[in-house]
């Protein structure tokens, strides 16, 4: 891409203040015609935030937003759109229950193209509008049937849909947000050529993500952010991994996970011809067998919504089973309640940490039981005792380096990897025979994955069986001895982490059968 | 544990004392000025009105004794609602589980002696009276908070319906099978209640009875069950975060009964008090509201049992000063609930008071209740 294509969005001196964070200090960022920009860097490094306020959902402290030579100002997405800004959030805005159709006319219904002064009770005019998405689709190589619904569509698809509903609103300028964090890496590939074709027609791309290889393969140029500030830029063809993962931490990092051999003894968790339900009551796991023993890591990897979440809440007790048998150390916990099985013996560190893992109103001393709050020496005739609260929490803060304040401070306060450490180090510290860790490290940054990842291979090694569930192949392959990979709700295979190439296991996730 | 450690346990409570008072104390200053202007546009003067409410409430033992007989039940209702909201459940059933507890209250204390053909001792008496409101109360509301937990009815709808039956079913037996006979009598109501199932005066001459220091201990009651113990840490978890509370292997369909039971036992004892400790018997459309204000006392107070004691004497000085208020000024009583009305809008849309203050966000919000099957 030559340097003297046209600067279509610039942002100058962009700050933006957080209560105790200065989220964005002085960023400057342009993206040219035609060209995908990539913007790197850690969870917290200010990526978000500097998109948000390009997309008119925050409102800047300081500096200005140039669109095609003319500063602009955004109070709201509305303003954005106008001036050809589209955003592709990480989690999708659509509509499961609406067509592909009624998903992109949805908020701009009276904006018809025809007659822009439409009132606003006129008929909607499906095929008016079903007619301009076919015709997008078609340009370029969407592949989408609009009258389907959204619901029934793969993850991959309703990405494109994110996508068309941007070009319909005439975007020139495309903001993705982390827009491979749900897909397969065949499905990448194909969002990969998507945005190629993009390109040759003109339009502009921002890409947000945490992922090296991915900016190295499409990226034009890359942006590097790091504490709010724009730390360096580099040009594909002459950078690294390596040095990008530096630029981006500040540090060496070292993206594998120092263990031993595991030496696994006896079978703690087995699962036999599991079948389970999902939300809609439609059949999410299988006959699903396997075996963790102590002293081993058995990763599940699959792309998200193969039944990975179904079997860490089956397994919890928070899920109703439908048939099969579940036993842990020796006893069977296939009907049991999530109190029963804690008890007999399983840490777990839930997908969603927001929802399950913390009462975020609670403060972190308070966070830090909720799994043994009942017990001694926590509660003694029926009383919270105060005083061993705060000698678990002060514990626990210094052996798992929570970055906290103090203990008294609500959970809600703490960034995420910090969020994740609360929860990390109140699971481990419990004594217990299984860990089931469902995405332990997600959104995390690199210095956090870190510490997670060695502590769990510290339970390990004393002995304890660890199933780990992860949607980022590099995390499994890291942190696995035996890795078994989930599609359509059953296990496709079960290697050991040794032997398999990462290219194999995006094979089976994406259901191709082993020999 | 060392110094320092309490005092970041004690900084970390007052600043939260702070930002709980901070909010309520501005939107009741605001609503006092706005009702000021109310009063001055309808032609009175609000500096004269204030005084006489004031005058009204606190102008005499006499006033402050009627003030306590005004908050007393308000701070078991106001209770009421605040420990339902504590357990993410919104409970609008105050008035029928009131009307409930006051109506058993009255059946007892006047039916046991006839039952048993001789008055029981007054300990015991009383006790039998003040519990079966308190049991039916429970009952009333643990139907309700059942409904919810095992088949995702939501509770506002169960509340408001179950408020319609218990109001009914007491009219009906006001009018029928518990009408005092008394020839003389033509209004819908019990007979007295015997002496021994009274709560005796604090002074005598004076109506504020020991009713009202009951209300404060089960105040200090609802605290210490909330903060204190591990099935208050239950209760708040699963109103903070059901997922996170089954998660950690609390049986959330078990407490959230168990919560609307608690809570419809304290509705349902603010009507036994009434009717043991000042009317000595039932009488159809005593409560004026109760369950109602209830709601605004326990918004007003944040939900927590100090805040709900403190807005109920405000609610009861209100009313009481009222009257005088309007005998001073001839401002009409009504204009109270138009400031009672401005006090619950800015609190519960609290982005006014802090825009007109210019007062950040802070902390979390409050969860007062999910939407259908939360």
């Amino acid at each position: 891409m030559a340097d003297n294509t046209k600067i279509v969005l610039e942002a100058k001196g962009i700050t933006k203040q957080f209560p105790g964070v200065l989220a964005n200090d002085n960023v400057n960022f342009n993206l040219r015609e035609g060209e995908v920009h990539a913007l790197l860097g850690e969870n917290g490094a200010g990526k978000s935030t500097l998109m948000n306020i390009l997309y008119g959902l925050y409102k800047a402290d300081g500096g200005e937003v140039i669109v095609n030579g003319q500063p602009i100002s955004l109070h709201s997405p509305k303003d954005a759109i106008v001036h050809g800004i589209g955003m592709v959030h990480q989690h999708f805005m659509l509509i499961p229950v609406f067509s592909v159709t009624e998903n992109i006319m949805l908020g701009s219904e009276t904006d018809h193209r025809k007659n822009p002064t439409e009132a606003p009770l006129a008929k909607l005019d499906r095929e008016e509008v079903s007619r301009l998405v076919q015709a997008l689709s078609d340009k370029y190589g969407f592949n989408i049937d609009p009258s389907s619904l959204v619901g029934d569509l793969p993850v991959g698809v309703q990405q494109r849909v994110e996508i068309v509903k941007a070009l319909y609103r005439h975007a020139s300028i495309l903001i993705l947000d982390e827009p491979t964090a749900v897909l397969t890496p065949q499905e990448a590939d194909d969002l990969f050529n998507i945005i190629r074709e993009l390109k040759k027609q003109g339009v502009s791309i921002i890409f947000i993500t945490h992922k090296l290889r991915e900016v190295l393969a499409i990226a034009d140029r890359i942006t590097v952010m790091r504490g709010g500030k724009v730390v360096g830029s580099a040009i594909p063809s002459e950078s690294d991994e390596h040095q990008l993962a530096t630029m981006m931490v500040g540090r060496e990092v070292i993206l594998k996970v120092d263990k031993e051999p595991a030496k696994p003894t006896d079978v703690v968790l087995s699962v036999k011809n599991l079948r389970v339900l999902d939300q809609r009551d439609l059949v999410a796991i299988k006959d699903l067998s396997l075996e963790v023993k102590a002293g081993e890591i058995l990763g599940v990897a699959g792309v998200q919504g193969n039944g990975q979440t179904e079997l860490a809440e089956a397994l919890t007790g928070l899920r109703k089973i439908e048939s099969g048998t579940v036993t842990l150390s020796g006893e069977d916990v296939t009907h049991s309640t999530p109190r029963h099985i804690t008890n007999t013996g399983l840490a777990h560190i839930p997908e969603d940490r927001q929802k399950h893992g913390l009462v975020l109103g609670y403060t972190v001393a308070d966070n830090m039981i909720l799994c043994d709050y009942f017990k001694f020496p926590f509660s003694q005739n029926a009383m919270l005792q105060q005083k061993a609260i705060d000698v678990n929490a002060r514990k626990l803060i210094e052996d798992f380096d929570v970055r906290t304040p103090s203990p008294y401070v609500s959970a809600s306060k703490l960034s995420g990897g910090n969020q994740q450490k609360v929860i990390v180090a109140r699971e481990l510290s419990r004594q217990v025979d299984l860990v089931i860790a469902s995405q332990p490290t997600r959104g995390l940054d690199v210095g956090s994955i870190e510490y997670i990842h060695n502590q769990i291979v510290k339970m390990r090694d004393r002995g304890v069986a660890v199933l780990v569930i992860s949607a980022e192949l590099d995390e499994i392959l890291a942190l696995s001895d035996r890795i078994a990979v989930m599609y359509r709700g059953e296990v496709v295979a079960v290697v050991e982490s040794k032997t398999v190439s990462k290219e194999q296991l995006g094979l089976w996730m994406a259901g191709g059968k082993p020999d | 544990m060392s110094n320092s450690e309490n005092n970041e346990r004690w900084k970390s409570a007052l600043k939260a004392v702070k930002d709980a008072i901070l909010v309520p104390t501005l939107a009741i200053i605001t609503a006092v000025i706005v009702g000021g202007l109310v009063i001055a546009v309808v032609g009175g003067d609000p500096f004269a009105a204030y005084a006489g409410l004031f005058q009204g409430a606190f102008g005499s033992v006499k006033a402050i004794s009627e003030t306590g007989v005004w908050a007393t039940p308000y701070i078991f209702a106001g209770l009421a609602v605040a420990l339902a909201f504590k357990g993410g459940l919104f409970n609008i059933g105050g008035e029928g589980q009131l009307a409930l507890g006051a109506t058993t209250s009255a059946l007892v204390g006047y039916g046991l002696p006839l039952w048993l053909g001789y008055e029981p001792p007054m300990y015991i008496h009383l006790t039998l009276a003040l519990g079966a409101g308190a049991l039916v109360g429970f009952i009333w509301g643990a139907i309700p908070g059942a409904l919810k937990a095992y088949t995702g009815a939501h509770e506002v709808i169960n509340t408001i319906m179950m408020n319609y039956i218990a109001l009914n079913v007491v009219s009906f037996l006001m009018n029928g099978p518990m009408k005092d006979h008394n020839p003389l009598n033509v209004i819908a109501r019990t007979p007295l209640i015997a002496e021994g199932a009274r709560i005796a005066p604090i002074f005598s001459g004076l109506r504020i009875h020991w009713g009202f220091g009951l209300a404060l201990l089960a105040a200090f009651i609802v605290w210490w069950l909330l903060w204190k113990t591990t099935l208050g840490f239950e209760i708040r978890t699963v109103g903070a975060n059901p997922d996170a509370a089954k998660y950690a292997g609390i049986n959330v369909k078990k407490i959230m009964t168990l919560t609307m039971g608690l809570s419809g036992m304290l509705a349902g004892l603010a009507g036994s008090i009434e009717v043991t400790g000042l009317n000595y018997r039932h009488e159809l459309g005593f409560s004026s509201g109760y369950g109602f204000d209830a709601i605004a006392i326990a918004l007003l107070g944040k939900n927590h049992p100090v805040g709900v004691v403190l807005a109920a004497i405000l609610f009861a000085a209100m009313r009481n000063g009222a009257t005088r208020m309007q005998f001073l000024t001839q401002i009409p009583v009504d204009i109270i609930s138009v400031i009672q009305a401005l006090i619950l809008l800015f609190v519960a849309a609290d982005s006014i008071v802090r825009y007109i203050y210019r007062i950040k966000q802070s902390g979390e919000k409050v969860v007062l209740t999910r939407g259908w099957g939360g």
